[in-house]
């Protein structure tokens, strides 16, 4: 008699955990289900970060306390398309993940490009923010639906990396 | 040997739980505290930190611990899935080869997103332990039971080692748990998981803490009377439980010896012993079990805070401070990573 040898076993792991945003993240959290973009001005190097980070400026190291408001439209600054499914994707194929620099920020924020067809997005077209509906809205990303175009000129891609950079 | 030594120390205070801020958060204010205080923030030429993302359970958490320090201009920097007293280990190699003359070491760590014990399982081995879930206490639990059947301690020796950790803790501003109890108050109490009482366990801690090593005269520079350390070592042992004899610790025999602590009398130990039982095995492996003179644990240790991958970096911190407050002319400071004290880390540091 022969004895198979053991190949494979699934030894199935689940750990539930309570994420804690901090201060900064938490602001702009709320700041979404108010239906505002908050940033946050680094003391030291005034680069105003968006996207509720860690709460620190990452160049300098300290906090950053300054809010600033921002408006919901920006400029994309790279992206690229999805043309594979995975596992809990709710959205269908192509889409596209972009970065966008909101006006007035310095560090971009990713977000999903949609009310256009895949292969027009580009570096440095203009885009709005879409919302949920008021009563649905949550401190949570999706309350930001998506970004879409808003039709208006390009901006200078080379002038807003060049921006970026030197902040 | 290359002189370096610890010429500043800082933590967070330790809490169950940091409702409000994150990693980042907590551990900022830590980071520059030990920074401004060593006055060598620009000859600090690496950066070491010790995490785990299990905590938080977001991979690459790590990373985020940089956005702490303001890793601009680009810098040169280490991380260790581990206790920061093996990242203070790495940057202690790196003084050794003599590039850098000072190094900023860090940890930190919030236990309280998930539930550690079943998080903590997660360090057995992934095919035969790991499915079991067994949890941390268990596993500790185990050790206990083995020692106590062996006949090396007893239950009333664990539960001292409970009162004078939390009795000590009441002088300690960033502990966690600080009372007075008795022994007999704490053999009173019913089993959290027999042979171990809650007392003998550690409280669950949410902390961080952060280290400024220096090199010969950047040292003496940057305070009057810094820690040097005269001796560091880690040994580690089998990782699966069943091959090893839970009742001793012959990794920090190991440790201790190659690190040259029985060359001479010491004044304070701080051991990261989370158990009580712990505790014991480490005194034995350590020849700290009589009273020798040596002062065990003054900051009440593990058991008075357990900020997991700090708590071993406090250890260190805490000896050093000692030193640097001319309290103490010779410490020991002990580190332990894995189950049943798995991987063991000693470091003597002198006043002189």
């Amino acid at each position: 008699m022969t004895v198979e040898p053991v190949e494979i076993i699934r030894t199935p792991i689940r750990l539930e955990y309570d994420y804690t945003p901090g201060g900064a993240r938490s602001r702009f959290l709320r700041g979404l289900e108010q239906g505002k973009i908050l940033g946050e001005r680094c003391p030291s190097c005034h680069k105003v970060y968006v996207g509720g980070g860690s709460g620190a400026c990452a160049r300098c190291g300290v906090p950053c306390t300054d809010v600033v408001p921002l408006p919901d439209t920006g400029t994309v600054t790279t992206f690229c398309v999805v043309n594979l499914p995975f596992a809990g994707a709710t959205i269908e194929i192509p889409y596209t993940s972009a970065s966008i620099l909101i006006d007035g920020a310095d560090i971009p924020l990713m977000a999903l490009i949609q009310e256009c067809p895949a292969d027009h997005v580009r570096m440095g077209m203009r885009v709005e923010a879409v919302w949920v509906p008021d009563d649905e809205r949550a401190p949570t990303m999706d309350t930001i639906r998506y970004f879409r175009p808003t039709g208006e000129s390009d901006a200078p891609i080379d002038d807003v990396l060049k921006k970026m950079r030197d902040a | 040997m290359r002189d370096v030594a610890v010429v500043s120390f800082a933590q967070a205070p330790s809490v169950r739980r940091e409702p409000e801020r994150n990693e980042v958060e907590i551990l900022m204010p830590v980071v520059a505290e030990a920074v401004d205080r060593s006055g060598i923030k620009d000859k600090i030429g690496f950066t070491c930190s010790g995490s785990c993302d299990y905590l938080a359970g977001q991979p690459f958490a790590f990373v985020w611990g940089l956005e702490a320090i303001g890793a601009w201009p680009p810098i040169r920097e280490s991380h260790v899935e581990m206790d920061g007293a093996w990242a203070l280990y790495e940057a202690w190699v790196l003084l050794q080869e003599g590039e850098i003359d000072a190094a900023l070491v860090y940890g930190f760590g919030k236990s309280s997103p998930g539930k550690l014990r079943d998080v903590m399982a997660l360090q057995l081995d992934p095919y035969y332990l790991a499915p079991l879930w067994v949890d941390s206490v268990s596993v500790a639990a185990l050790q206990a039971r083995a020692m106590l059947d062996a006949g090396a301690h007893t239950e009333r020796e664990m539960a001292e080692v409970a009162a004078r950790s939390r009795r000590d803790a009441m002088g300690n501003p960033n502990a966690q748990v600080a009372m007075e109890q008795s022994a007999d108050e704490i053999l009173s109490e019913p089993y959290l998981v027999s042979p171990l009482r809650v007392s003998d366990c550690p409280p669950i801690t949410d902390g961080a803490a952060a280290v400024v090593l220096a090199a010969g005269d950047v040292a003496r520079e940057a305070t009057a009377r810094p820690a040097w350390i005269r001796g560091i070592e880690h040994r580690v042992e089998a990782h699966y439980l069943g091959v090893r004899d839970l009742t001793r610790s012959p990794s920090t025999e190991r440790a201790a010896q190659a690190a040259g602590a029985a060359n001479d009398k010491i004044d304070v130990a701080e051991l990261l012993a989370p158990f009580t039982h712990q505790e014991l095995i480490l005194r034995d492996a350590l020849e700290l079990a009589k009273p020798n003179g040596t002062k065990i644990n003054p900051s009440g240790g593990a058991l008075a805070a357990n900020p997991v991958m700090a708590a071993g970096l406090i250890r260190i911190g805490e000896a050093a401070t000692r030193i640097m407050a001319g309290e103490a002319d010779r410490a020991l400071a002990h580190a332990t990573s894995g189950p049943c004290l798995q991987q063991n880390l000693v470091c003597v540091l002198e006043g002189v």
